[in-house]
């Protein structure tokens, strides 16, 4: 039962982080381009890209 | 130059002298694309940053500066062909955010109240009970506050207006089952509803998400495809200044200025210059129409050989374009009247849910008197005969066959239009630009002699018509040394090799004493010196897969009618070369509506195939309609499908899916109200507990998701589709439709 008083807000607020997670990246469009995101990770020329 | 005058009216103004433009990169489509895009458009002066979005096929680009960066050149120098996007406007579709939003945060809501749940039914004793309970309505509160406004919002607007959907009973059932879940913690009760309640939102939400992703979709990638009209048009003043204005501001009277390459942006009449014009995609004619000082011209139409000078005779919103939309509007109303069929399904289902819980709480009123005991079984009756299931029924179908099509290179606009077209017994082609290609192809290559041949090419490589084009991409390569070319418009090419002169056009122009040939009625000749030395046969060439697609439909018991308008005898050509019995040809845009008008009349449901502006209006009056993706755009945005790839297979087989899809919908609605008939007795009965709602609800919407998605692949051409796409899986599919 003690343990309980714990373990119960923790899991909430873990669970609240990702949900937060979540809406964060809708906002920020990190969906706008699912398929360019794929490619990107092939690009290694960052340097010049400023 | 016009160019960068457009690029600035596309623009956005950001403040600041800074400018967002968006183009359309339909060739984009590898990691290599990506840099090699952004890199070029950043190397131009005046660029700040450039962005290049490869799902949308967009680049973002944010310039400063009083005059536009060439990006279309820039984009050109690095190898990609681009247009200026249409939407300038924000593309982002509020209403679908707010839905997944929701849906998150009734994720996260069931999901937690769904764990504490488990520990209760599990036996946990009274005090922990009640703990969780709290827990519990301390969740789902916000939750429904949050989540189930959706619900909330739609059911008053109907009760507002009189009337009740789908809407109402969920909005009551999820309400009551949450108020009586807290008046019995209050009293420290055994059993509490939230999981159900709040589950039940997340349920219906994602229905309620899929669906309105299928209302539409591939909205921003269609608009993103070429423009046709132009934005803005150079003005020729009194006093010689020119001055580039926004076409809407032209006023009849005004003299314009109309480069080669460019499309006619208001009707008017040509005061200076010998041009041809190409009128496919307005009229539906193959071959260019010729004009010289005085000929009128129709918005749209294409400038193919020299700049003209035009003086407008219309204003915009009076002009063949803005006449083309009236038309559209005007034909759209058989179209509006189609009820989607989960529509049909709610309205005939939620009176049966409002009665059964309804008659559940009397009966038990009658039958024992205990208030609370009759409130909580109509609740559990609520609940469980809530369309979860029936809500994922159509859309989760619809989803899963705009994938299948998406594959094959076919866009839906929206789910109703997969419906509508499951239903289609007839189908209409248009012919210029939809079964041939409108643009010519040599026929007679074998027949011409190969220095004849190459000379030519070599004439044909200097001019933009649309037959030289098609002599010069046939004729070997020559080494002739051509001097003095001189286009003469309406007639044909003429140049000197040495002492002699080459004439490539037409033979009574370039044969000395040739007969008057009917305007366009032959192909064009070349001749030395007035001497003939080859005749060209030109025809227009077939879409591939027509002869398939046709076999296709025709097999699967679709009778196919050619309504064209080009002249008759090119329409009978392409006719008896597809074996079509039912043609007809010169229709203007109004006649093909009244065609489709009359076949309607019939009862029949026509499918209409078709690309060119003068087949707009038809496409938005027939039941359903397909375009092809360089078709103009008033026509991509009235039809329901668009096909990417050239080949019209597209046709058949999106017919053929949504056939399909069809079935499974009806599959889907058996299995869920058969679901729902079973477990109603139970609960009118009051033997449900909230475990058994929970797992009702769960397992008829899995039940009905799997078969959904039992919806088979589209088989692709042996060939491999122009636009590579890997398939990637649903859900973050779904999810960049929330930005996009």
């Amino acid at each position: 039962m003690s343990s309980l008083i714990f373990l119960i807000p923790l899991a909430l607020v873990l669970g609240g982080c990702a949900l937060w997670a979540f809406l964060w990246s809708l906002r920020s469009g990190q969906y706008d381009d699912m398929d360019g995101a794929a490619h990107r990770i092939l690009l290694d020329e960052d340097e010049d890209e400023d | 130059m016009s160019q960068s005058d457009e690029i600035r009216l596309a623009s956005r103004d950001l403040g600041g002298g800074r400018f967002q433009t968006e183009l359309s990169v339909p060739g984009a489509r590898c990691a290599g694309c990506i840099s090699k895009i952004e890199k070029g458009l950043a190397a131009e002066t005046g660029v700040e940053s450039a962005r290049m979005n490869l799902t949308a096929r967009r680049a973002t680009v944010i310039w400063r500066g009083d005059t536009a960066p060439d990006l279309i050149g820039a984009l050109d120098r690095v190898g990609f062909q681009a247009h200026l996007a249409g939407a300038v406007e924000d593309t982002r579709d509020p209403e679908l955010g707010r839905l997944v939003r929701a849906l998150a945060v009734s994720g996260f809501g069931a999901m937690n109240i769904m764990l504490l749940s488990v520990s209760v039914w599990s036996g946990a004793d009274a005090e922990t009970r009640q703990i969780f309970h709290w827990i519990s309505a301390a969740i789902a509160f916000p939750c429904l506050i949050y989540a189930g406004r959706i619900f909330y919002q739609s059911a008053w607007s109907a009760l507002r207006r009189g009337r009740t959907n789908m809407d109402v009973p969920i909005s009551i059932g999820v309400t009551l089952a949450f108020a009586l879940s807290l008046y019995d913690t209050v009293l420290n009760e055994r059993h509490a509803y939230f999981d159900a309640s709040i589950s039940l939102l997340f349920f219906l939400l994602i229905g309620r998400t899929l669906d309105h992703i299928m209302r539409n979709r591939a909205r921003t990638a269609i608009s993103g495809l070429a423009r046709l009209a132009p934005r803005g048009a150079t003005v020729l003043h009194e006093d010689g200044r020119r001055e580039h204005i926004p076409v809407e501001q032209i006023a009849v009277g005004t003299r314009l200025l109309l480069a080669t390459g460019d499309r006619v942006p208001v009707d008017a009449v040509v005061e200076d210059g010998r041009s041809e014009l190409d009128c496919a995609i307005a009229t539906g004619e193959s071959a260019p129409r010729p004009v010289e000082p005085g000929s009128p011209v129709q918005a749209g139409t294409l400038n193919l050989m020299a700049p003209l000078t035009l003086r407008a005779t219309a204003r915009a919103d009076a002009s063949f374009l803005a006449e083309i939309l009236r038309l559209m509007q005007a034909a759209e109303g058989g179209r509006a009247a189609y009820r989607r069929v989960a529509d049909r399904a709610a309205s005939l289902y939620a009176p049966v849910v409002h009665a059964a819980a309804l008659l559940t709480f009397l009966g038990w009123m009658v039958v024992g008197g205990d208030w609370h005991r009759a409130i909580t079984v109509a609740i559990a009756v609520l609940i469980i005969t809530c369309p979860c299931a029936l809500g994922l029924a159509v859309p989760m179908v619809q989803v899963t066959a705009a994938r299948r099509l998406f594959e094959a290179g076919i866009m839906v606009k929206d789910g109703a239009g997969l419906e509508r077209l499951a239903q289609v017994d007839t189908v209409v082609f248009d012919k210029t630009g939809t079964l041939t290609l409108g643009q010519p192809r040599l026929t007679n290559a074998a027949e011409i002699s190969a220095s004849a041949f190459a000379l030519a090419g070599a004439l044909a490589g200097r001019s933009r018509h649309p037959a030289s084009r098609a002599i010069a991409a046939a004729a070997p390569p020559s080494s002739a040394a051509l001097s003095d070319v001189i286009e003469h418009p309406g007639l044909g090419i003429e140049a000197r090799v040495g002492k002699d002169i080459y004439r490539l056009g037409r033979s009574e122009w370039a044969v000395t004493g040739a007969p008057n040939a009917r305007t366009g009625a032959s192909g064009p000749v070349l001749s030395r010196n007035g001497r003939q030395l080859a005749a060209f046969a030109l025809q227009d060439a077939l879409r591939p897969g027509a002869v398939e697609a046709i076999e296709a439909l025709r097999a699967s018991g679709l009778p196919i009618i050619l309504l064209s308008g080009d002249e008759p005898e090119v329409v009978e050509a392409v006719a008896r070369r597809l074996g079509l019995a039912e043609f007809a040809s010169r229709l203007l845009p109004a006649d093909k509506v009244a065609r489709l008008e009359a076949l309607a009349a019939e009862g029949r449901r026509v499918l209409m195939v078709g690309d060119g502006l003068n087949d707009a209006p038809a496409l938005s009056a027939a039941h359903a309609s397909m375009a092809p993706a360089d078709a103009a755009d008033v026509g991509r945005a009235a039809a329901d499908f668009v096909f990417l790839h050239p080949g019209l297979e597209a046709v058949p087989r999106a017919v053929t899916v949504a056939r399909e899809a069809r079935r499974l919908v009806h599959q889907n609605f058996a299995l869920s109200i058969g679901y729902n008939v079973l477990a109603l007795p139970i609960a009118v009965i009051g033997l449900v507990t909230p475990l058994i709602a929970a797992l009702a609800m769960s397992t008829s919407s899995i039940i009905v998701v799997a078969n959904a998605l039992r919806l088979k692949r589209v088989d692709r051409p042996e060939a491999r589709p122009v636009v590579e796409r890997r398939p990637s899986p649903p859900v973050p599919a779904s999810m960049a439709e929330v930005a996009g």
